[in-house]
C-alpha cells in the first residue's frame, strides 16, 4: 500500500499528491512515469512522475480528472493508500544527462495543452530547481478551461494562447510559436506534451522551421514493462514500444496518424465505464456511446 | 473394467464451457482415480520417471493412490516437484511421462497428469501442507519474478533456513500463470494463489510493483539491501510480431496483451473496468499453448475463431488435450496457412487477414519439415480481431542494467544447466529468462536446481 501524504488541488479537475514510495524516489528521474491502480479491480493507470524526493521517500504526482480512474483517484484522501504504485518506469528525459550548466545553454521552449500541461509543469518545476529558465506556450480551447496558469508562471515565462481569442494569444499553440519565432526568439529544442493532434502539428511547424522536438506519448498501456505491446507505436519506421523505450521520442519521426487511431481502441468501451462510474444509475443515454 | 483404455475424465461439455470460463476439467474423484491408478503395471524400470523433467517417482505415488495413502503420494512428489496441483494441469504429459508409458504400447497411457493433479487437489483439501522450513540462518537470497522458477527457487531456500524476498513487477504474484494461462485451464484463486500462500507459508516474503532493472537494480539489492544471492527468474516476456503489413491496424493484439488483460485485469468479467474486444471474428495466429489460450479465450468472449498455422496439425507445438478441446470447443484450424498482409477498413480497424497456402518441404534445423509456400494461392480471411502468438522472448530489462550478466544472441541469459549460475557472481537464473519460453515444469525444476547451486555457493561462503 502507498500512502498519499498529501493532496491538493492545482485547479478543480487537476489534483497534486504526494505518495510515500521510498524505492521510486531513490530511483526517479524526470520523464519517468509511474503505474498506479486506485482499488482492487482497478485500472493499471501511467503517470508522469511530477517531482521526487529521495530523502522523505516521497513521489509527486499530478492528474487530471480525465476518466473513471481518474475520477475515484481524486476521492482518496491524505492518508488513505493506492494499492499499487509501480516505477520509476520509461527512459529518463535525455535532458537528464546535462549538467546544470549546459542546461543553461540551452533555448528550450515548452508546449502544454489539454492533459498535457501536468506533465510540461513537472519538468518545468524541475528545471526551474536547477536553475534554467524556460519559455512555455500554454494552449487551451478557450479562457475558462484554463487550468495551472499561475503555477506554470512561477516556473517559466509563459505564453498563453486560446484559439477562440478569449484570452492571451489569439490562436492554437503553432500560432503562438510562430508569432514568437517571428519576433526573434529561437530554440535549440521544443517539447510539446499534449493531445496527439496538438503534437503532431507542432512537429510539422518545428520541422519546417528546423528546431528539434521532443514529444511526450501516452498511448494506451497496460502493464508497462515492455510485456505486452499495447503501446506500441512506429518510430522512424520501426516498431517501438512507449513504456520501455520511451515515452518521449524525437517527435519528427513518429508517426502520429498511426498513433491517433490506437488511441481510439478502447474509446467507446472506456467512455461507457467513466459514465456508468460518475453518474452511476442517474444516467439513461444521450451520451452517444452507452446505446 | 478394460484396462487398455484410460478411465475417462469428467469435462464440462463443450457447448456449454465455450460459454464461460470455468475450469474445463473437473478431474478424478477418488473411485475413479484409484481405478486408473490400477492400470499402472508398477514397471520395474520406469520409463515414465525418465520421461519427467523432474523424474518424480511416479509409480511410486501411484501405488500410495491405490493404497489410499494421499499423504504419502503428496511425499513423493513433493520430493521432485513444488507445484503439483499446477503441472497436473499444464504439463505436456505426452510428450513426456505419459509419451514413454509401457500402456501406451498397446493402448492408453495411464492418465499420469491426472492423477498427480487428484493427489494435489485432495492433499489440499486435506489440509496437508509441504514440510516446513529448517532453522533461519538470517542470510538473504532475493528472487526476480514470481513465476514457477521464482516460486520453486524461493520455496527450497526458504526450507533451507534463508530468508528469502521475491520481487515482482506485476501488481499480482504466479507470472505466466496468472498473466498468461487462463481460468478455464488453471483457476486462479483455488490453485495458483493457493501453491503461493503455500510459499509463503514457508517464510517467503513477496514484495509485488517491484521492476528490477527500473525500481531498483541488482547491484543495489547485493551491495545496499545485502541480499548475499540473487536468482533471476524473470521469464520471457517480450511480444514478437509477424512485421508483416497492416500489424498496426486497430483490433492487432499480442497474445500477451489480449490474454493479460482477460487474466491478470479479469476483463474477461462483465464488471470489470478494463477494457477487452469482444470479437465477432478473431483470427489468431500461431499454433502453441498461448494460441490455444488466445483462441478459447477470444471464443467465449463470443467470437467465431479460426487459428492460422503455418505447418500441420503434426507440427501444433501446443499440449494434445489443448488442441482437442479447442477443436471441441469449434475452433476452427487453418492448418498450412500463414498471414502476410493485414488489411484494414478507412476508420483503421482489421477487416481482413491475406495469407498464402503452405506445404511441407525438406526438414528444417529444428527437424520439423520447411513450411514452404504455394505459389498464387493468396486468399483472405475475414475478420475483425487478429491475436498474435508468435512465441516471446526474454525482456531485455535486466540484462542490460546489470554488469557482467552475459546473454546469448538470443537474449537469453547464459547459466549452467546444474547449478544455475551465471556469468555473476552470486547472481543465479533459471525458467523461461534462461532457456526462451519453454514449460512451467522446465522452469520449476531450473528454480530447484537453482537453489541448490545458491546453497553450495552461500555455504562454500
Ligand atoms: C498463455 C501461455 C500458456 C502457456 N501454457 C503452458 C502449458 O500449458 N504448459 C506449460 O508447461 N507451459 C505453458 N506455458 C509456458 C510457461 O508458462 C512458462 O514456461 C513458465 O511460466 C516460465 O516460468 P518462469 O518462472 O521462468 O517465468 P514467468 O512465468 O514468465 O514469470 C516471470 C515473472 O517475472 C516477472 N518479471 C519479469 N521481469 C521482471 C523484473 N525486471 N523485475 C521483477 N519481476 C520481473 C514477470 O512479471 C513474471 O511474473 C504457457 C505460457 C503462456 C504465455
Ligand atoms: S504497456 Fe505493455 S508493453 Fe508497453
Amino acid at each position: 500500500m502507498f500512502k498519499i501524504l498529501k493532496k491538493e488541488y492545482l485547479a478543480p479537475t487537476i489534483c497534486l499528491m504526494d505518495i510515500e514510495a521510498p524505492r521510486i524516489a531513490r530511483h526517479a528521474l524526470p520523464g519517468q512515469f509511474v503505474i498506479v491502480r486506485v482499488d482492487e479491480g482497478g485500472e493499471r493507470i501511467p503517470l508522469t512522475i511530477c517531482d521526487y524526493d529521495a530523502e522523505k521517500g516521497t513521489v509527486q504526482i499530478v492528474f487530471q480528472v480525465v476518466g473513471g480512474e481518474t475520477f475515484r483517484m481524486q476521492k482518496l484522501e491524505e492518508g488513505d493508500s493506492f494499492l499499487d504504485f509501480v516505477g520509476p518506469l520509461g527512459v529518463p528525459s535525455d535532458l537528464t544527462e546535462l549538467t546544470p550548466e549546459e542546461l543553461r545553454e540551452k533555448k528550450i521552449c515548452f508546449i502544454a495543452g489539454g492533459v498535457g500541461t501536468a506533465p510540461v509543469y513537472c519538468q518545468l518545476k524541475w528545471l526551474k530547481k536547477n536553475g534554467v529558465d524556460v519559455d512555455c506556450i500554454l494552449g487551451a480551447r478557450t479562457k475558462d478551461i484554463i487550468v495551472l496558469e499561475d503555477a506554470m508562471r512561477e516556473v517559466s515565462n509563459l505564453y498563453v494562447c486560446t484559439d477562440d481569442g478569449s484570452y492571451g494569444i489569439h490562436g492554437n499553440v503553432c500560432v503562438a510559436l510562430q508569432q514568437l519565432w517571428d519576433e526573434g526568439k529561437r530554440y535549440d529544442r521544443v517539447i510539446a506534451i499534449g493531445p496527439m493532434i496538438m503534437m503532431k502539428f507542432v512537429c510539422a511547424l518545428t520541422k519546417e522551421l528546423g528546431v528539434e522536438t521532443i514529444v511526450s506519448m501516452n498511448p494506451i498501456m497496460v502493464d508497462g514493462t515492455g510485456m505486452c505491446g499495447a503501446c506500441r507505436l512506429v518510430v522512424d519506421g520501426k516498431v517501438k514500444f512507449a513504456c520501455v523505450d520511451g515515452p518521449e521520442f524525437d517527435g519528427h519521426k513518429v508517426d502520429f496518424d498511426q498513433a491517433m487511431k490506437r488511441m481510439k481502441q478502447y474509446a467507446t468501451e472506456e467512455g461507457r465505464l467513466y459514465l456508468a462510474a460518475k453518474e452511476g444509475d442517474t444516467h439513461h443515454g444521450g451520451c452517444g456511446s452507452c446505446g | 473394467m478394460d484396462m487398455i483404455k484410460k478411465v475417462p475424465v469428467r469435462e464440462q461439455d463443450p457447448e456449454v464451457r465455450s460459454h464461460n470460463f470455468d475450469e474445463v476439467c473437473m478431474g478424478y474423484n477418488r473411485e475413479e482415480a484409484e481405478l486408473e491408478a490400477s492400470r499402472c503395471l508398477n514397471c520395474r524400470r520406469p520409463r515414465c520417471v525418465v520421461g519427467c523433467p523432474v523424474n518424480i517417482n511416479i509409480p511410486s505415488f501411484i501405488m500410495k493412490i491405490k493404497d489410499g495413502d494421499i499423504a504419502g503420494a503428496y511425499d513423493t512428489i513433493s520430493e521432485s516437484s513444488s507445484l503439483p496441483a499446477i503441472c497436473g494441469r499444464v504439463c505436456p504429459q505426452e510428450t513426456q511421462c505419459e509419451g514413454l508409458c509401457v500402456r501406451g504400447i498397446k493402448g492408453e497411457a495411464v492418465s499420469i497428469g491426472k492423477l498427480e493433479r487428484y493427489v494435489a487437489d485432495t492433499a489440499k483439501a486435506m489440509g496437508i501442507k509441504p514440510h516446513s522450513a529448517a532453522r533461519r540462518n538470517g542470510r538473504k537470497v532475493a528472487v526476480i519474478g514470481s513465476g514457477p522458477a521464482g516460486l520453486s527457487c524461493a520455496g527450497d531456500l526458504a526450507k533451507m533456513g534463508y530468508d528469502v524476498t521475491i520481487f515482482e513487477a506485476l501488481h499480482r504474484a504466479g507470472g505466466v500463470l496468472v498473466y498468461g494461462i487462463p481460468e478455464f485451464r488453471l483457476p486462479k484463486n483455488a490453485v495458483v494463489d493457493k501453491e503461493i500462500e503455500n510459499v509463503k507459508a514457508l517464510g517467503v516474503k513477496i514484495e509485488t510493483d517491484v521492476v528490477i532493472g527500473k525500481s531498483t537494480t541488482i547491484d543495489a539489492l547485493m551491495k545496499e539491501d545485502g541480499f548475499e544471492a540473487v536468482f533471476i527468474g524473470s521469464g520471457a516476456g517480450l511480444p514478437k510480431f509477424m512485421n508483416i503489413p497492416g500489424e498496426q491496424a486497430l483490433g492487432v493484439f499480442s497474445a500477451n496483451e489480449y490474454l493479460t488483460r482477460s487474466n491478470l485485469m479479469g476483463a474477461f468479467s462483465e464488471n470489470s473496468r478494463t477494457p477487452i474486444m469482444r470479437a465477432k471474428r478473431a483470427v489468431i495466429v500461431g499454433g502453441g499453448n498461448v494460441a490455444m489460450d488466445a483462441a478459447r479465450t477470444a471464443l467465449r468472449l463470443g467470437a467465431e475463431t479460426h487459428i492460422v498455422y503455418r505447418r500441420s496439425e503434426e507440427e501444433l507445438p501446443a499440449r494434445a488435450e489443448e488442441v482437442h478441446h479447442a477443436k471441441e470447443e469449434g475452433i476452427i484450424f487453418n492448418l498450412l496457412t500463414n498471414p502476410v498482409r493485414i488489411n484494414a477498413d478507412e476508420n483503421g480497424w482489421v477487416k481482413s487477414v491475406t495469407c498464402l497456402r503452405m506445404e511441407l518441404g525438406e526438414p528444417d534445423a529444428s527437424g520439423r519439415r520447411r513450411p514452404v509456400e504455394v505459389p498464387g494461392s493468396e486468399f483472405d480471411i475475414a475478420c475483425d480481431c487478429v491475436i498474435m502468438s508468435l512465441g516471446t522472448s526474454p525482456n531485455p530489462l535486466i540484462s542490460s542494467t546489470t554488469k557482467g550478466l552475459d546473454i546469448n544472441r538470443w537474449k537469453c541469459i547464459e547459466a549452467d544447466e546444474n547449478s544455475g549460475q551465471t556469468s555473476k557472481k552470486g547472481v543465479f537464473a533459471g525458467g523461461d529468462a534462461v532457456t526462451g519460453a519453454a514449460t512451467v515444469i522446465l522452469a520449476m525444476g531450473a528454480g530447484r536446481a537453482a537453489a541448490k547451486g545458491i546453497d553450495e555457493y552461500l555455504s562454500a561462503n
